[in-house]
This record gives C-alpha cells, structure tokens and sequence, in this order.
C-alpha cells in the first residue's frame, strides 16, 4: 500500500498565480525523479511572507520577513488533504541551515539560497529588501531550495534539516549541539588558503574550470539582461506619449477624432504590458541566478577535494621523511640534514642508548604516519566516490533544468510577441476607422 | 481667440526670404550636365527627352492627368559652390502643354522660387511645405546620402502634392518650373526681392493697428492651428524618441547572442539549445533594425511634413489677417477722410474688400480640400507604421516558435515519463 504511494510523488507548490509556463516546466518534475524518501511523505510549501519588528541581538529594533512553511503528509488516494502543520522561519535561520549543511557535507553540491540582497536590478526593479516584489520572489526561492534539498537522496535523510521543517523553537539549540561550528572555521580556513596540490584529480580541476566559467558567462547574461530590460522598458513606455497626444488631438478632429482617440487607447495598453512581460522576465532571471549561484557551491567541493588531496600528500610526504631518517639513523649515514645529526657530529656520537630510544620513537611515529596515510587515503577516495555521484546527478538536474528555462524564456518571447501583434492589429483597424 | 485686436505678424515676410537665393541670380548659369549648350527653341527640347517609364500614380489614372517624379540626385560642382540637381519628369496629357513629356534639371533654390511664386500669386491657398533646406540634428552635412534621398522624396511629394491641386497645378510658374530648361530667365522677371519687401512694409504699415475682429469661422480655424501645430511637434518628438530608444535596445539586444554562444561551447548537452537561443536573438535584432528603418523612412517623414504643414497654415492665417487689416485700414480711411477724395478712397475700398473677400472664400475651399488630404496622408502612413510593427512581432514569433519546435522534436523521444 505504501509503495503505490509513489504515485503521489507530485510536490506541489501552494502559489496558484503559477502561470501555465511555470507549471509546464516546473522543476520539481526534476527533482521528484530521484524519488526520496522525504518528498514521498511530505509535501512542503513555503506559502506566505510577513513582516515583523523585533530586536535584534545589539538590542535594536528591526523589522524583518519571515516566512510560513508549511509541511503536510502527501495525499493518499480519494483522502482528503490534511490541515498542515506550520512553522514561521527567517532568512538568517535558512542562511544557518545551509551553512550547516556544508559543513556536514562536503562533498555534496548544497542547493543554494535565494540572493540575500537584489542584484542585476534594472532600473524599475527596487533593490530594497523590504520590497513586496523581492520577497515574493523570496519566497518562491526559499521553496525551491527546500524542495530541492528534500529530494536530494543524502541531504533529505538528514535529521537537523527535518527539525527545520518541523522544531520552531528547538531547532536553534540542536543545530548548535552538532557542533558544526568547529568544523566551519576549518572549512573557511581550507576555502581561502593558499596551496598547492601536485597531483590535482584531473576530473575536480576540469570541473573547477567549468564552474569559474560558468559562473563568468551567467553573470554576464544577467548583467545584459538588466540592460536590455531597462531599454525595452524605454521603448514599450515612450508608446504611452503617443497616447497622450493621439488622445489631445482627438479633441481638435472631429472625423478623425474617434479614431484617434481609440488608437491611443491601444497604445496605453501597449505601453502598459511591458510591466507583466518583464515581471516574467524576472523568473527566468532567478532561474539563472540559482545555477549561478550553484557554481559557488561546486567550487566549493572541488576546493575541498584540493584539501584532503593536500592534506594527503603532505601526510604521505611526511610519512616518507620519516622513514628516510628512520633509515638513516639505522645505517648512520646522513642524507638530509637534521640538527640532531649535526649536533652529534659537534658534539660527538651519541650513546647507543640514545640511538635506541630515537629509534623507537621514530618507529612509532612511523606507524602513527602509516595509519595518517590509510585513513587520509580512505577518507580522499570516500571523497571522491561520494562527491562524484552527487556531481553526476548535478549535471543531469543542471542539463533539464536550464533546458527548461531555455525553453520557458523562448515561451515568454512568444507570448510577448502575440501580445504585441493583438495591440497594433487593434491599432491598425483604428487608423482604418478614421 | 476672436473679439481681440490681433496685430498682424509681418516677421514670416522677411524670415522667408533666402538669402541664397539671392546670390543664386547673380552666379553663372551652368549648362546642362553633359555640356552641350542650353536649348533655346521647344523643339530642341523635345529632343532632349529621355523616354523612361513612370510607374507612379498608376492608382490615380481616372482622375489625374499629369504625373510628376523627381529622381536622380546629382552633385553639381562649380568654381563658386556644389549643390545637388535633381531630375524632374512630367507626363501629361493637358492640352495647355506644348508636349506630353518633359525632363528638366533643378536644384533646391529652383522649388524655393516655385513655391514662393505660387504663394504670392495665392496668398490664402495651402501651398504645400519644401523639405527644410538643413536639419539641425543628427545630420550637418548637406551630401550625406540619407539627407538627399529624405530630400529627394520631400520634393517628389512636394511637387505631387501641387499636381494634385485644383487650382495651384494649372499655375503659369508650376508649368514653367516643369518644362523649361532653364529656369534662369524666368525667376528674373515678375516682382523681385524689393517689390515683396514693399509689399510686406505697406502690410506693416496697415496692420499696425491691427485687426478688429476675425470672422468666427477664421477665429476657430486659427485654433485649430494652433493646436494642431501643437499636437504635431509632439507626434514628431515622441517618434524620434522611440526611434532612439529602440536604437539603444537592438545595440544591447545584440550583446546576448555572443554571450550565449560563448555557453553553448561550454556546455554539452545544452550546447543545442544555447546556441539556438544565440541565433534567435541574431534574427530579432535584424528584424528591430528593419523596423526601426521603416520608420525613419515613413513615419517620420510624414509626422514631419505636417509639422511644417502646421507653420504653412500659420503663414497663411497671417496673410489672410493682412488683407483683412489692409481692407479695414482703408475703409477707416475712407470714414475720416473729405468728401473730395471720397471716390477715390471708396474705388480702392471696393477693390480691397473685393480682394479680402476673394481671400477668405479661396482659403475656405483650400481648408477642406487640405483637411481631406491631410487625413488621407496621416491615415496611410500610422497605418502603414501598425502594419510594420505587426509584422516586425510575427516575424519574431516564428523565429522563436521554430526554436520552440526543435527544442520539443528533440526532447520528445525521452521526456514523457515522468511519473
């Protein structure tokens, strides 16, 4: 019974002003392909927005949105819908729970979060925050990167992120309790240091190059974007003089007057669609946002691949180091200098006793060494296993879904285009008229 | 606004004469182009005409019965300036013209002078504008090829649109400018630079008081003019604007296709679809550019041609008050003066009131007949601006259903099963 439940594997998300584009490329048919255990029980909404004041950890009033999530058991056949159960949660406590996330996993790609502040605005678009169009777009983004972490086949079993959907007020504390905070300052110091690996895995630095590139192009679109929106913008809106003057020269015609005017009825709705076509616009936009802002999540895998190959190699070299001294204090011969190995020289041999104890110290440190190198070798191949599996499934989620976008952009142009040709056929018969 | 004084406004007289034109008659006539000697005898030049097919006007053969084009701009250099001749054929099968074909060479001073004969000889008729002699924006040099070309077809407009006019195209000088060789002797005779100066004094001098009262009809029409002259700097400033912006968004729009194409070659599997989306981009630009040409060459234009239409209709507003202003000057004169001059007096105020009322009935007649042309005109060219912007969207609609269609030809195989 439970298994035919696959059926509803569908998740749904609650804003029905979804336009038909957006529900015929709906991502989340990508993501309920891998059929995790999560989304199988649970359908998650992030369904409204709200503003509250409050203080702040200075003790300072600030207003901030929170936002409702909700979460319910997926729909059995002929059931009826439960009433969800709901939690308010604010941005910084997502910022948290992704911050969580990459350290526990570092050699997943972590789904990124909606940008925190509005970039590649054009010049209508309000930069602010607080702005009702950002936070909706928030929102639907706070949304997608649940979704997507729930139908992830590691991410969705893991416990803290079950709390997040479901412990308003515990969750702070378990989080903490994980001490992830520890293992987040060594990965901040591993992201920003300086090394250099001498065997780098070929597939990680092709991958890298990838991503830099990726990231590079993307932006580049997006800043175009702003600027040919803001252009269009101009042009649809400079039609709304025409408008204007068609609707004053009406006055003075008298067989041209009613013509006239109804044409300049045209070109106020002409100008006026441009606001609906770039809103559109502004969904495509977030759809590259994501993949740009996913290429920093990549990065940050390949980086931390670099790390543990790193470290490695420097525990293979030194593992080596020692057992060239090892070998060197057993035949007395000195090849690498060593203070110790001058001193005695200064200052005559030493006893055998000594010789014996050096030796036994560095025997052990030896084998301290040989079992450094198993494990980091263990945990590098671990490495390597689990974060390629999770790279191959990015690739193919990146492939459908921006294919999909392509294709939704090119829905938009089509319907901007028919919108265009119904005002100015209008326009024509009013010229006709007069 | 009727009831009130108007002085009339004598400044358009003077602004209107060119001071070009002036030189023009004391500069060298110049032969024709290919150097043989100015013909002198009408059958001589029956001989130089060049039988060539007129495709204009086709669509008005009932009714019209001469057809002019003017056409092949050529550039002109003498010792003392260069300026462009262009060609004018007539076709015509009014019995008033010696021959059924002509084919004469004029420069731009040659329409000033027809243009200013014909207004002179019909003060109150609606003489079609010229094209402006420069454009103070965008284009400074006078041989730019768009400028002659915009030119070329302001003038072939122009001498249509005086064919086409009931009374101005049976004009002595309108048959003159159409047929003789050189124009030279002719703009040498009739009243001068000085006699239209005097003219314009004795006009001041008259009007000084100004006019009591325009007739109801005149007073409306004098709005109308206003704010139609109004209205059409608007329609002529907002369509230039459009055409910048629109400039400015193919320039950026044009700055997508490298970019997606530069992904394309970064990408495996959506190599396909970027590189569509590049070449879909490439093909709107050149259909916003086409656009945007069309417009430069039909809309504004026209918008144009009504916006000096507009001053033309204030110059003859004016003229029309001065002979009002004349009349009533003289009949005050004739109120105050002796009985002695009193035949006289009362002689010119019957030829002044004779005039005026000849004056006001012209432009009466020619204000429906331009009313009607002036709809025709504006009608055709916003319809044929509707037609180029349905056209430009169709076009980059299909452009971007043909991608739409490769895109699902291709994932129609494997993506339908989904759970």
């Amino acid at each position: 019974m439970a298994d035919s439940v696959s059926r509803e594997e569908v998740a749904v998300i609650s804003n029905t002003d979804i336009t038909s584009t957006e529900s015929e490329n709906n991502i989340i048919n990508t993501m309920v392909e891998r059929g995790t255990a999560l989304l199988r029980k649970l359908e998650i909404n992030v369904a409204e927005a709200e503003k509250r004041t409050g203080k702040n950890t200075v003790n300072m009033q600030e207003t901030y949105t929170v936002y409702l999530i909700e979460i319910r058991p997926a729909e059995t056949e002929g059931g009826t819908p439960a009433a969800p159960d709901t939690l308010w949660r604010r941005y910084s406590e997502f910022e948290l729970l992704r911050t969580y996330l990459l350290v526990t996993y570092p050699y997943i790609i972590i789904p990124p979060l909606p940008e925190k502040r509005a970039e590649f605005v054009w010049h209508k678009l309000s930069a602010d925050n607080l702005d009702p169009d950002f936070v909706e777009r928030r929102r639907v983004g706070l949304e997608n990167f649940l979704l997507r972490v729930a139908s992830h086949p590691v991410l969705s079993n893991d416990k803290i992120f079950f709390l997040f959907l479901t412990e308003e007020k515990g969750w702070r504390d378990a989080v903490l309790e994980t001490g992830f905070q520890d293992k987040a300052d060594s990965r901040l110091k591993s992201l920003s240091a300086m090394f250099r690996v001498k065997n780098p895995d070929k597939r990680f630095t092709a991958l890298k190059q990838y991503s830099d590139e990726l990231n590079s192009v993307i932006s580049q679109l997006l800043r175009i974007r702003a600027r040919v929106a803001d252009r269009l913008y101009g042009v649809y809106k400079v039609h709304g003089n025409y408008g204007r003057v068609f609707s004053e020269w009406s006055a003075i015609e008298k067989e041209m007057g009613d013509g006239l005017q109804s044409a300049g009825h045209h070109m106020d709705t002409y100008a006026a669609s441009i606001d609906d076509i770039l809103e559109e616009e502004e969904h495509f936009a977030d759809q590259l946002k994501e993949y740009l802002f996913y290429t920093d999540a990549v990065r940050s895998v390949c980086r931390k691949h670099e790390l543990i190959q790193y470290e490695l190699e420097m525990a293979a070299q030194d593992l080596a180091q020692k057992k060239q001294q090892k070998e060197e204090l057993a035949t007395g011969t000195v090849r690498i200098f060593s203070l110790k190995g001058m001193t005695s020289k200064l200052f005559g041999q030493e006893s055998p006793e000594q010789k014996e104890s050096r030796l036994a110290a560095l025997e052990q440190s030896i084998q301290e060494g040989e079992e450094t190198v198993k494990e980091k070798n263990t945990e590098c191949q671990e490495f390597v296993r689990a974060a390629w599996d999770d790279i191959e499934h990015f690739k193919e989620q990146k492939d459908k879904d921006l294919r999909e976008a392509l294709i939704s952009y090119a829905i938009m142009q089509i319907s901007m285009c028919k919108k265009g040709i119904q005002v100015w056929s209008n326009a024509k018969e009013c010229f006709s008229k007069m | 606004m009727s009831g009130h004084t108007v002085p009339a406004d004598f400044s358009e007289h003077m602004l209107d004469l060119d001071e070009d034109e002036d030189l023009e008659v004391f500069t060298k006539n110049t032969s024709l182009p290919d150097g043989s000697p100015l013909p002198n005898s009408p059958s001589s030049m029956v001989n130089q005409y060049r039988l060539e097919d007129d495709d204009e006007g086709k669509e008005d053969a009932n009714t019209k019965d001469i057809f002019v084009t003017v056409d092949h701009p050529e550039s002109q250099v003498t010792a003392i300036e260069t300026f462009i001749l262009y060609r004018v054929v007539t076709r015509t099968t009014r019995s008033d013209f010696d021959s059924s074909e002509y084919e004469v060479r004029r420069r731009y001073q040659d329409f000033v002078w027809l243009r200013s004969k014909l207004e002179e000889k019909h003060p109150t008729l609606i003489v079609h504008p010229l094209p402006e002699k420069f454009v103070m924006k965008g284009m400074v040099e006078r041989f730019n090829d768009d400028f002659i070309e915009t030119r070329r077809r302001a003038l072939h407009r122009f001498l249509n649109k005086i064919s086409e006019h009931p009374i101005l195209s049976y004009s002595q000088h309108f048959q003159v400018f159409l047929t003789a060789q050189d124009l030279a002797p002719h703009r040498k005779q009739g009243p001068g630079f000085l006699s239209r100066m005097g003219e314009t004094v004795r006009a001041v001098a008259n009007s000084v008081r100004g006019l009591r009262s325009r007739p109801e009809e005149f007073a409306v029409m004098q709005e109308y003019v206003d704010d139609f002259s109004n209205k059409m700097c608007c329609m002529d400033k907002v369509s230039q604007r459009i055409i910048k912006e629109q400039r400015e968004y193919v320039d950026d729009l044009k700055q997508y296709s490298p970019t997606y194409a530069r992904w394309g070659e970064l990408e495996e599997e959506l190599t396909e679809p970027l590189k569509g989306v590049a070449s879909c981009v490439v093909q709107c630009s050149k259909e916003a550019e086409e656009h945007i040409q069309h417009l430069s060459e039909v809309l504004v234009p026209a918008l144009h041609e009504y916006v000096l239409c507009a001053e033309t209709l204030k110059a003859v507003m004016r003229r029309r008050d001065n002979i009002q202003a004349e009349f009533e000057a003289k009949n005050e004169a004739l109120l105050t003066r002796k009985a002695e001059q009193e035949a006289q007096l009362q002689e010119e105020v019957d030829v002044l009131a004779d005039r005026m009322e000849q004056a006001n009935n012209s432009l009466k007649g020619d204000w429906v007949r331009w009313q009607h042309s002036m709809k025709t005109d504006l009608r055709s060219a916003f319809i044929s601006a509707a037609e180029k912007n349905v056209e430009y969207y169709e076009k980059c609609l299909a452009v971007w259903e043909s991608f739409l269609v490769s895109q699902r030809a291709e994932a129609g195989g494997g993506q339908e099963d989904v759970a």
